[in-house]
C-alpha cells in the first residue's frame, strides 16, 4: 500500500496534473478573467485539434516511431473539405466520412513505408510532411474556401446548453476513453508497450508488431484529418496552410506528458494533462499580457526540463542509494 | 599516421579487406552517384527546354539559393552521422541574423571578419547548449533540440520584438558581398560553402575524430567500449552544427538585407530533407557531406526548374517529398543489396 502511494505520488502524470491545477489556481487567484467560462471556451477550443491529433500520436510514439506529417495532412484535410465542398458535395456527413477516409489513407501510406518496407518513421514522414503539404497546395494554391454555411460554422462550436463548453470536446472525450481503454487495458495495449521496449522481443512474444504499427499510423491518419475537418469549420476557412507547424507542438504536448521519445513509456493522463497545461498557461499568461515569445520560451523550457528533470532525479537518487548503501555496509562492518 | 602505415602493412587476410573494401567503396559511389545523376538529369532536361536556364545569371542565382541551405545541411551531417539531430539550426540561424543586423545598427563600421566571427561564436555557444544537454544529461537529441528550437526563436522574438532592420542600416560592402560574384557566375557567399564542405568533408574522412562520429552512429557502445570519447565527440557535433547554423544567419543577413524574427522559421525540416535525399542515414553511421551539399542544390534546382518546365510551382513541395521518399527507398534497397552481396561471399568462403 505505502508503495504504491509513492509511486502513484512519485509518478510524472501526477506532477503534470498538479502543474495544471497550480498554473489554474494561480491564475485565477492574480489575473484578470482567468478560469472564468469564457476562458475556459477559448482554451477547449485550443485544446481539441491538439488532443486529437495527440491521442494516437501517444501511440504511435510509445511503439517507438514518430509521424511528423500529421499537420500535413491535417492542412490536406481542410483543403479536400473546401475543394468538395465548392465542387458541390453538400451534405457535412459525406464531407467528413471522405475527409476521414482521406486521412486514413494518408496514415496507411506512412503505414506501408514504415511496416511494408521498413524505412525509418522520422525519415518517412518528413517525406509525407512535405508531399502533403504540397498536395495541399496542389489543391487550393493560395485561394481559401470560406463560404460554408453558417449552421455548420457555428454548429461546430456551439457550447453544451446551460455552459460555455463548445460541445465537440464530448467527441474528444468518448475518443480519449477509447484510446485509453486500447492502450491501457487491451491485449493490444500492452502489446504496444511490449514492441516499444523491444520489438524484437515483442514479436518473439507473438505480438503482430507490423500490423499494429500500421493501424496505428492509420489511426493517426484519420484523427489528424479529423482535427482537419474541425479546424476547416471553426475558423470557416480551408487554407493550404492550415495547421503549418502543429506537428511540433503535438509532439512536444507528448513528450512533456512523460512518453519517452524511445518508446515502450508513458500514458495517455499525463499526454492529456500537459496538453491542458500548455494551452492554460498560455490562455493565462496571455491575459496577464505576457508577449508570445515568452511563451515560446516557457513551452521549450518545459519540454527540456521534463526530460532532464528526471535523469537528474534518477541520477541523484542512484547516488544517494550508493552512498546509503555504502555507509550501511561501513555500519555492518563496524558492528 | 603511424597507424596508417600499420594498417596498410598489414598482411593478415589481404584478399577480404580488399574485397570487403571495393564492395564498400561501390556501394558508397551508387549512393552519392543515384543522387548526383538526378540532379543532372533534371538540369539536361530544364536546359533542353529552356537554354536560358543555364545562363550565368540563372546559375548565379541557383548557386546563391542553395548556399545557406548547402552550410546548415554540411553541419547537420556531422551530427546525424553520429546519430543525432539538430531541430534548432532554423532558430539559430534566425538568432545570429537578427545578432548581425542588431551588431550593425550599433556600429555600422564594423569590419565584416568581425561580424562572422561573433555570428559564428553565437551559433557555437546555442550549439554548446545543445551539445551539453544531449551529452552530459544524456537526453535524446530529437527532444532538447526541439525544445532549444522554441526557447531561441522566443529569445529571437522578444530581442526583435517586432521590429526589423533594413537593408539600409547594413553597410553597403557587407550587401554586396551577398549579392555579387566572381566570374560573373560564382556568388561570393557560394565561396563559404564550398570552404566548409571541403574542411567538413576532409575532416569526417581523415581525422580519426571525425572517422569516431561514425563509430558513434553506428554502434554508440561499441563506440565507448572502444575507447572513444563519445560525450565529448557528440557535444563538438552539436558545438560545430551550432557555429554554421550562426554562420548561415550572418550570411542570410548579407543576402537578404531585410531582418526580423522570422528568419529561417521552419527551415530544420527542409534541412533534414537535403540531408536525407543527400544519401544520409538518419540513423547515423554512414553519408557523407558532398551527398548532403549536392541535395541540398538539388532541393534548391527543384524550386526554380519546375517553372521553366511548365509545372504549377505549388507542385514544388510535393516533389520535394516525393523526392525524400525516394531517396530512403533507393538507400534502402541499396543497403539490403549490399547487405545480401556480403553475406552470400562470406558464405562462399566459408564452403
Amino acid at each position: 500500500m505505502r508503495e504504491r502511494t509513492r509511486s502513484v505520488l512519485g509518478s510524472w502524470d501526477t506532477v503534470v496534473l498538479v502543474g495544471l491545477v497550480l498554473v489554474i489556481l494561480i491564475g485565477a487567484a492574480t489575473v484578470d478573467g482567468a478560469a472564468t467560462p469564457r476562458f475556459w471556451r477559448f482554451v477547449i477550443l485550443e485544446v481539441i485539434p491538439i488532443a486529437l491529433i495527440a491521442l494516437p500520436m501517444t501511440l504511435v510514439i510509445i511503439t517507438g516511431e514518430i509521424d511528423l506529417s500529421v499537420a500535413s495532412v491535417l492542412g490536406l484535410t481542410c483543403t479536400a473539405f473546401g475543394q468538395m465542398w465548392a465542387w458541390g458535395v453538400t451534405s457535412l456527413p459525406a464531407l467528413l466520412a471522405l475527409c476521414l477516409l482521406l486521412g486514413a489513407v494518408l496514415g496507411a501510406v506512412n503505414g506501408l513505408f514504415v511496416t511494408g518496407f521498413g524505412l525509418p518513421s522520422l525519415a518517412v514522414t518528413i517525406g509525407t510532411l512535405a508531399l502533403y503539404r504540397g498536395l495541399a497546395y496542389v489543391v487550393l494554391g493560395d485561394r481559401a474556401v470560406a463560404n460554408y454555411p453558417p449552421q455548420w460554422t457555428t454548429g461546430a462550436i456551439r457550447p453544451i446548453p446551460g455552459t460555455t463548453i463548445p460541445w465537440t470536446v464530448l467527441v474528444v472525450g468518448v475518443l480519449a476513453m477509447v484510446f485509453g481503454i486500447v492502450l491501457h487495458a487491451t491485449p493490444i495495449g500492452r502489446g504496444i508497450y511490449a514492441m516499444g521496449n523491444n520489438a524484437d522481443a515483442a514479436r518473439f512474444s507473438g505480438v503482430s508488431v507490423r500490423r499494429t504499427k500500421f493501424w496505428i499510423f492509420v489511426a493517426t491518419g484519420a484523427m489528424s484529418a479529423l482535427a482537419g475537418v474541425f479546424w476547416t469549420l471553426r475558423f470557416a476557412s480551408a487554407r493550404a496552410d492550415n495547421g503549418t507547424g502543429l506537428e511540433l507542438a503535438v509532439v512536444a504536448a507528448v513528450l512533456l506528458g512523460g512518453v519517452s521519445i524511445f518508446g515502450g513509456r508513458g500514458g495517455l493522463v499525463g499526454v492529456l494533462g500537459a496538453v491542458a497545461l500548455l494551452a492554460t498557461l498560455r490562455n493565462t499568461l496571455q491575459l496577464a499580457y505576457v508577449p508570445a515569445n515568452t511563451l515560446t520560451i516557457i513551452t521549450g523550457s518545459l519540454l527540456i526540463v521534463s526530460v532532464v528533470g528526471p535523469n537528474v532525479a534518477a541520477a541523484v537518487r542512484e547516488r544517494l542509494r550508493r552512498r546509503r548503501s555504502t555507509t550501511s555496509t561501513t555500519e555492518s562492518a563496524a558492528g | 599516421m603511424a597507424a596508417q602505415t600499420a594498417l596498410r602493412t598489414e598482411p593478415a587476410t589481404p584478399a577480404r579487406s580488399t574485397a570487403g573494401a571495393r564492395i564498400v567503396r561501390r556501394a558508397f559511389v551508387v549512393r552519392e552517384l543515384g543522387i548526383v545523376l538526378a540532379f543532372a538529369l533534371l538540369v539536361v532536361v530544364t536546359a533542353a527546354v529552356n537554354p536560358r536556364f543555364l545562363s550565368a545569371q540563372s546559375i548565379k542565382d541557383l548557386l546563391l539559393g542553395s548556399t545557406i541551405l548547402a552550410i546548415l545541411a554540411v553541419g547537420q551531417t556531422i551530427v546525424v552521422v553520429s546519430r543525432n539531430v539538430d531541430l534548432s539550426v532554423g532558430s539559430v540561424l534566425g538568432l545570429a541574423a537578427f545578432a548581425t543586423g542588431s551588431l550593425f545598427v550599433a556600429s555600422p563600421n564594423l569590419p565584416i571578419p568581425v561580424v562572422l566571427l561573433a555570428g559564428v561564436l553565437l551559433g557555437a555557444a546555442c550549439g554548446a547548449v545543445n551539445g551539453a544537454l544531449v551529452a552530459a544529461a544524456r537526453v535524446p537529441a530529437l527532444v532538447v533540440t526541439l525544445g532549444t528550437l522554441y526557447v531561441f526563436r522566443g529569445i529571437d522574438y522578444s530581442w526583435a520584438g517586432g521590429r526589423q532592420i533594413n537593408a539600409a542600416n547594413m553597410p553597403a560592402g557587407f550587401l554586396r558581398m551577398g549579392s555579387t560574384a566572381i566570374l560573373g557566375a560564382v556568388p561570393y557567399l557560394a565561396l563559404f560553402a564550398v570552404v566548409v564542405l571541403v574542411v567538413a568533408g576532409l575532416y569526417l574522412s581523415w581525422y580519426s575524430s571525425g572517422r569516431d562520429l561514425y563509430a558513434i552512429g553506428s554502434n554508440p557502445s561499441a563506440a565507448h567500449l572502444a575507447g572513444i570519447p563519445v560525450g565529448r565527440r557528440v557535444f563538438a557535433a552539436f558545438v560545430v552544427s551550432g557555429a554554421l547554423a550562426g554562420l548561415a544567419g550572418v550570411l542570410h543577413a548579407a543576402r537578404f538585407g531585410t531582418l526580423d524574427a522570422n528568419a529561417g522559421l521552419g527551415n530544420e525540416l527542409d534541412v533534414i530533407a537535403a540531408v536525407v535525399v543527400g544519401g544520409v542515414a538518419i540513423f547515423g553511421g554512414s553519408g557523407s557531406v558532398y551527398g548532403a551539399a549536392v541535395g541540398a542544390v538539388l532541393l534548391t534546382t527543384i524550386g526554380s526548374a519546375l517553372p521553366v518546365l511548365g509545372v504549377d510551382p505549388f507542385w514544388q513541395r510535393a516533389a520535394v517529398g516525393a523526392l525524400i521518399l525516394a531517396a530512403i527507398g533507393l538507400d534502402r534497397a541499396l543497403s539490403a543489396r549490399l547487405a545480401r552481396r556480403l553475406r552470400t561471399r562470406r558464405g562462399g568462403r566459408r564452403a
